[in-house]
């Protein structure tokens, strides 16, 4: 079972990561996008975390639904609505309970990355956060079908994110500022996939 | 770096405290980052919302007042607005005939105001339509592209949809207006210099001295190819070509904009809308109205854009018709 508590610890690693990753992830950016991606995410992050501390939510679904509104409204640029419909959905899926088993975790987490295909309409080879997270989120349903403990099973997760962040390298962009570089963009990670093979290496590190 | 600025970090907001000491018939919401008009809502009148990242002044903030805008959204320098400042300024100028958002096709742009346009409409119950500007011939709108980029037509939609509303016409009506406004304009831009975003401190890109960007977007984004510099006359060709290679100019009149990418001088700009006059005229092209100066800018990057509307007499009676803004006045 994963608590509200645990998920918060999950969220304020990830805010960790994306600071830790900034200068990264803005230089990933600067290839092949506008290069706010670091500065966007760990002033959002920031700002969610804060949110945290302010009120502390009494339940999974609370925790989620305050940072994507966070998210929504700190961001801007594209990182803003995505992430932030990752969260609100996933939120909205968690409930308003107090511990998720990992089943439900598991399909809280899918319908906050349907959020993100509703709302960016990326779809696999875009070279996008899709290309992370979908590989993660199928690694997690795999082993955890296969009976694996969440823990271990978030760390197959993100073992597939960080394989779905490399294999963005020789795609060509097709969503985003990005796409606009065409050929151009072929050679370079994509930071958005960066960033959320960070969020699932967070949940790896904190969950389960 | 060097620039007229304090901290990098409160650029945005003390730009919009200046603008709002300098035309005090704005209202200007400090908090939300919004200009309004300064008698918004309007009762009776199509509210008529955009916004976008800044830098590209006086776009938008600088439309906003009778005759354009009712209200300008100032997102981050290059970053879009949030989806809180757009509820904002819809909620603002709902004069109860529904709010038009004025999107420029970029996929941070159009994700915020789909936020916005569904968070006002659940809140209030207010009408939200939204157009999206896609106008930019130097992107291949393809599905497998973000589409095509929101330059130069912006500035004459928000103009002549803004003539519409003040007309009185319905939500309908003034969005359909903006849908063939964008239908029918077209833009070409190139670059002679990168542009500085303040918080970062250095150049966007690296352009030496004896090369040229064509096709380049509004940000410092990348455009079809990277050239020699060449004199005007070239330059101007390259602009044209694929804009009347994209669409058909000589059926009806045009307005021809040429817009200054916010550091090069009128001085030149003057110099090539002469260039591309000559060209449109030996292409068959009519032009019946011009604009020439900084209007969709990119911070303090040299080059220009060209942009052309092929117009009929409904576009060209709402383009004369009076507009009071810090950007645009004539007629008021």
């Amino acid at each position: 079972m994963t608590t509200q508590d645990q998920l918060s610890a999950w969220v304020r690693e990830f805010a960790r990561q994306v600071t830790e990753h900034r200068d990264e992830l803005t230089a990933l950016d600067s290839a092949i996008g506008d290069a706010d991606h670091g500065a966007n995410m760990a002033r959002g992050m920031g700002a969610a975390v804060e949110a945290l501390d302010a009120s502390p939510p009494a339940t999974a679904g609370a925790v989620f639904k305050l940072v994507g509104m966070t998210l929504v409204s700190k961001v801007g640029g594209a990182s803003g609505p995505l992430y932030g419909t990752l969260f609100l959905r996933f939120g909205t899926a968690a409930g308003e309970v107090t511990e998720l088993d990992a089943a439900g975790f598991a399909k809280a987490f899918r319908a906050g990355l349907e959020g993100v295909v509703a709302r960016g309409r990326p779809e696999a080879g875009d070279k996008t956060m899709y290309d992370a997270l979908a590989p993660a989120l199928d690694a997690l349903d795999e082993a955890l079908a296969a009976g694996t403990s969440l823990g271990d099973a978030l760390r197959s997760a993100s073992a597939a994110a960080d394989a779905g962040r490399d294999a963005t390298i020789p795609m060509l962009a097709r969503k985003g500022r990005a796409s606009y570089l065409g050929e151009r963009s072929v050679g370079h990670q994509d930071p958005g996939a960066t960033s959320a093979a960070l969020l699932v290496a967070a949940a790896a590190a904190t969950l389960g | 770096m060097k620039k007229l600025i304090n901290d990098p970090a409160d650029v945005v907001v003390e730009a919009l405290r200046g603008m709002a000491a300098a035309h005090p018939g704005l209202r200007v919401d400090l908090e939300n980052r919004v200009v309004f008009r300064g008698d918004a809502p309007v009762r009776g009148k199509v509210g008529l919302v955009s916004g976008g990242g800044s830098g590209h002044e006086p776009m938008h903030g600088g439309f906003v007042g009778r005759g354009m805008l009712d209200a300008a959204c100032a997102g981050e320098v290059f970053t879009s607005p949030v989806p809180d400042q757009m509820v904002a300024a819809t909620e603002g100028v709902d004069g109860g005939a529904g709010v038009l958002h004025i999107v420029k096709n970029y996929t941070g742009d159009v994700m915020n105001f789909d936020m916005a346009a569904e968070l006002t409409t659940a809140k209030t119950g207010v009408e939200v339509q939204a157009v999206v500007v896609d106008d930019d011939v130097a992107v291949q709108d393809s599905l497998y592209t973000a589409g095509r980029r929101g330059v130069g037509t912006t500035v004459l939609l928000e103009k002549i949809v803004g003539a519409a509303a003040e007309q009185g016409r319905s939500l309908a009506e003034v969005a359909g207006v903006a849908r063939k406004v964008n239908e029918r304009g077209r833009s070409m831009g190139m670059a002679l210099t990168s542009c500085t975003v303040p918080a970062a401190g250095r150049p966007t890109f690296d352009l030496p001295d004896d090369e040229m960007e064509i096709g380049i977007g509004i940000h410092g984004e990348p455009g079809r190819r990277r050239v020699p510099i060449a004199p005007a006359k070239e330059i101007a060709e390259m602009l044209v070509e694929p804009i009347l290679a994209d669409a058909d100019f000589t059926s009806e009149p045009v307005i021809c904009f040429v817009n200054g990418m916010g550091a090069s001088p009128l001085l030149e700009l003057y110099l090539m809308y002469g260039e591309v006059a000559t060209l449109l005229e030996r292409a068959g092209v009519r032009i019946a109205r011009s604009l020439v100066g900084p209007y969709i800018t990119s911070l303090d990057m040299a080059g220009c854009s060209v942009t052309l509307l092929r117009a009929d007499d409904d576009l060209l009676g709402l383009w004369d018709a009076p507009v009071d803004t810090p950007g645009l006045r004539w007629g008021a």
